[in-house]
């Protein structure tokens, strides 16, 4: 068994570190989100979802008639994360507008606004299934839908006996680039001090006038942005997706978010690929199947041992 | 000016409430012998309820007597069960189908593997469900609300994976030829293929649970539940052991779930895994919170309501041809979902809730408990008509 492991240790790691990566891209939007409202959003994984989707139609639109490379691929690429960022920052802001906000303006408690999340998620799973996805693809819209294949499977470098594919590295990339742009804006830019503040304080942040409404908002569309990226290189990644695509990747993204440090956004990238890692870690010995049993076991582990996470909980302290 | 005296409440729902309420406040002030009579009542509809004049109208397409079996019989009794967890003790469960599973697969693997007589399995069953209540809760009940649910989920898809991946239990085929109840023939019950006899098995188990969760909720272990429900930290504060008490909600749900799984697969004779997803606990959670949480009749009418309807409407013509030759019940998912962001903007207190917990989610503003942050800012609503009754 020890030779077994040893055997796939390398190949499930770099397996792992992609997978981690786009948790950790979908964990970013739960923590924001919790940081600021100390809500879970529980629909998130249906942005993610949305973002599958958007990515789907692009690419299907776009039809390419074998794997593309050089500046075709980086272009499409390109095309595919904003245009699945802008869909999906565009649907939680939605989401937002329509699921929380009445409830922000009558005091609602935490227990409401989850219900009433766990309403619009299955509200949105049920609408692609039942009417958007026949209506874009023509399918039945639970089944799954497969994408071309936009990249060819490269073996750019190996490491040891495991191979390191242009794709594995489209994803860790651009999750990167996503996140460092991310930690930027929550970091530099006046609307994330604005969101760094509402976290922390949001007595002292209104008393500065800071409007919890409009930090609120873009809270969800950065969150919402970075959920579309993930559905991007997911259907670049996998070559295809279905309407509770999000279900099980959101409860483990959330995990994640929970593993690094709800509320802490290096908290996520971290989660993110230490639960990628011991997933695929865990299925050399036990068998692919029992990967979400796994990834859940962390769950429950992480909050009974240290519900604060790897890094600890905080929006304001991402600078850790 | 917004957020100061009485603010006219633009609820479209309130004409609704102000129905239900006047029914309640009769409630509340009848004599003993007056509910009495409404309980024998509600007994004597619900003998009387399978009728075939009954069943034409409110199942034109499938027997309504299997129908009032599985699904509303069967929704009704988790919700109850349901109801203590969420509705009494006020703790959010999304993976309630794992108690249903335990109890259904408890009989189904003793008795096919084992060949284990149905009623002391059934009793095993409970047991078992009861057990893992605990096991689930011991970790997880300090936990806040949110965080828990999410645990609860997990928990819920940690065993149907299970079910799914363990073949001793059958793994995806599932476990079949699940014996039959043992007929009863002193008071003429055969459990055999026609379904009046589980119809009246499932009657006495709602009866009999409704008579626990009443007694319970009268009793010093409701009023904790209650005080946990309302302010956790000061239920503690005043010498309420909230985490036992949480716990013992917690096992109680779960027994009723597995006396739910245990009846079920003993009519259904086949289980699998699908047969336990986790839309079915988001559908009883939804019977719970539409219905009114913590408030048995609100309960069992929500759960009534989710049950039938699909079934209902599951072959009208014209509603089909509306929907482009599509089978209704399958919107009502869709459905469950739009009418729970819905009500909890609207009503978040349900259909039929008690006067109390319709207080306490309308308590709005600040402090305790509200999403977000603390302060209530200058654009929230306070609706202080409720807080003046």
């Amino acid at each position: 068994m020890l030779d077994d492991f040893l055997n796939q240790f390398l190949p499930s790691t770099v397996g792992g570190l992609v997978i981690g990566s786009i948790y950790a891209l979908v964990a970013l939007g739960y923590t924001m989100v919790y940081g600021v409202l100390r809500l879970i959003n529980f629909a998130h994984s249906e942005i993610f979802m949305i973002g599958t989707f958007t990515s789907l139609v692009v690419v299907t639109a776009i039809a390419p008639a074998s794997p593309l490379t050089g500046i075709a691929l980086f272009g499409v690429m390109l095309l595919i994360i904003v245009l699945s960022a802008a869909v999906s920052g565009g649907a939680a802001v939605l989401l937002e507008l329509v699921a929380y906000r009445p409830l922000r303006r009558k005091g609602a408690t935490r227990l409401t606004a989850l219900i009433s999340a766990i309403g619009a998620s299955l509200f949105l799973q049920e609408l692609f299934a039942l009417v958007i996805i026949p209506w874009l693809t023509g399918n039945a819209g639970r089944n799954q839908q497969s994408s071309p294949r936009i990249v060819d499977r490269d073996t750019v470098f190996t490491i040891g006996n495991a191979a390191v594919r242009i794709d594995h590295i489209i994803v860790v990339v651009a999750a990167v680039i996503m996140m460092i742009a991310l930690d930027r804006v929550v970091n530099r830019t006046k609307i994330g001090r604005g969101i760094r503040a509402t976290a922390q304080d949001p007595e002292a942040a209104v008393l500065m006038g800071v409007s919890i409404d409009n930090i609120v908002r873009v809270t969800f569309l950065l969150g919402g942005a970075m959920a579309g990226v993930a559905g991007a290189l997911y259907l670049m990644e996998f070559e295809n997706t279905v309407f509770n695509v999000g279900f099980v990747l959101g409860i483990k993204a959330f995990t994640a978010a929970v593993l690094g440090g709800i509320g802490n956004l290096r908290g996520a990238l971290i989660g993110g690929v230490v639960l990628g890692l011991i997933e695929n870690w865990g299925a050399i010995f036990l068998g692919s199947e029992w990967k979400d049993v796994i990834a859940f076991t962390v769950l429950v582990v992480v909050l009974m041992f240290r519900p604060t996470g790897i890094l600890g909980e905080s929006l304001q302290k991402a600078r850790a | 000016m917004k957020g100061n005296g009485v603010t006219g409440n633009a609820n479209p729902l309130r004409r609704v409430g102000a129905l239900f309420d006047g029914a309640r406040d009769w409630w509340e002030h009848a004599k003993t012998w007056q509910r009495y009579a409404v309980y024998l009542g509600a007994i004597v509809f619900a003998l009387i309820l399978p009728a075939p004049w009954i069943g034409t109208f409110m199942s034109p397409g499938s027997d309504w007597t299997t129908v009032l079996i599985y699904p509303i019989g069967t929704y009704i009794l988790l919700a109850v069960g349901l109801n203590v967890v969420v509705g009494q003790a006020g703790l959010l469960d999304l993976g309630f189908v794992a108690f249903f599973a335990i109890g259904g697969y408890t009989l189904a693997y003793f008795a096919t593997q084992h060949g284990w007589s149905y009623w002391p399995t059934v009793v095993f069953g409970i047991f078992l469900a009861a057990v893992s209540g605990v096991i689930l809760g011991a970790p997880t009940l300090r936990l806040r609300g949110d965080y828990l649910a999410i645990v609860t989920l997990g928990f819920g898809e940690i065993i149907r994976i299970t079910a799914n991946n363990t073949d001793e239990i059958g793994g995806a085929r599932g476990i079949t030829g699940i014996p039959h109840p043992d007929d009863m023939p002193y008071i003429g019950l055969e459990f055999g293929v026609l379904p009046a006899p589980y119809y009246y098995l499932i009657v006495a188990a709602i009866v009999l649970v409704i008579i626990f969760s009443v007694r319970l909720q009268k009793s010093r272990v409701g009023r904790a539940w209650a005080a946990i429900r309302e302010d956790e930290d000061a239920a503690e504060l005043m010498g309420v052991p909230t985490f036992k008490f949480k716990l013992l909600a917690f096992a109680i749900g779960a027994m009723i779930g597995g006396l739910a799984g245990g009846i079920y697969a003993g009519k259904a004779v086949f289980i699998e895994p699908n047969t336990f997803p986790f839309i079915l606990s988001a559908t009883i959670l939804a019977a719970v919170v539409l219905g009114g949480s913590g408030n048995l009749p609100g309960v069992m009418l929500g759960a009534f309501v989710i049950a039938w309807l699909p079934e209902r409407f599951r072959e009208v013509d014209w509603l089909k041809t509306a929907l482009g030759g599509k089978d209704p019940a399958e919107f009502r998912i869709l459905l469950f979902g739009g009418v729970l962001v819905l009500m909890m903007a609207l009503r978040p207190e349900g259909l039929l809730p008690s006067r109390r917990r319709k207080a306490e989610l309308h308590e709005g503003t600040g402090g305790m408990g509200t999403m977000g942050a603390e302060v209530a800012g200058p654009d929230t609503e306070v609706s202080t008509t409720e807080a003046a009754k």
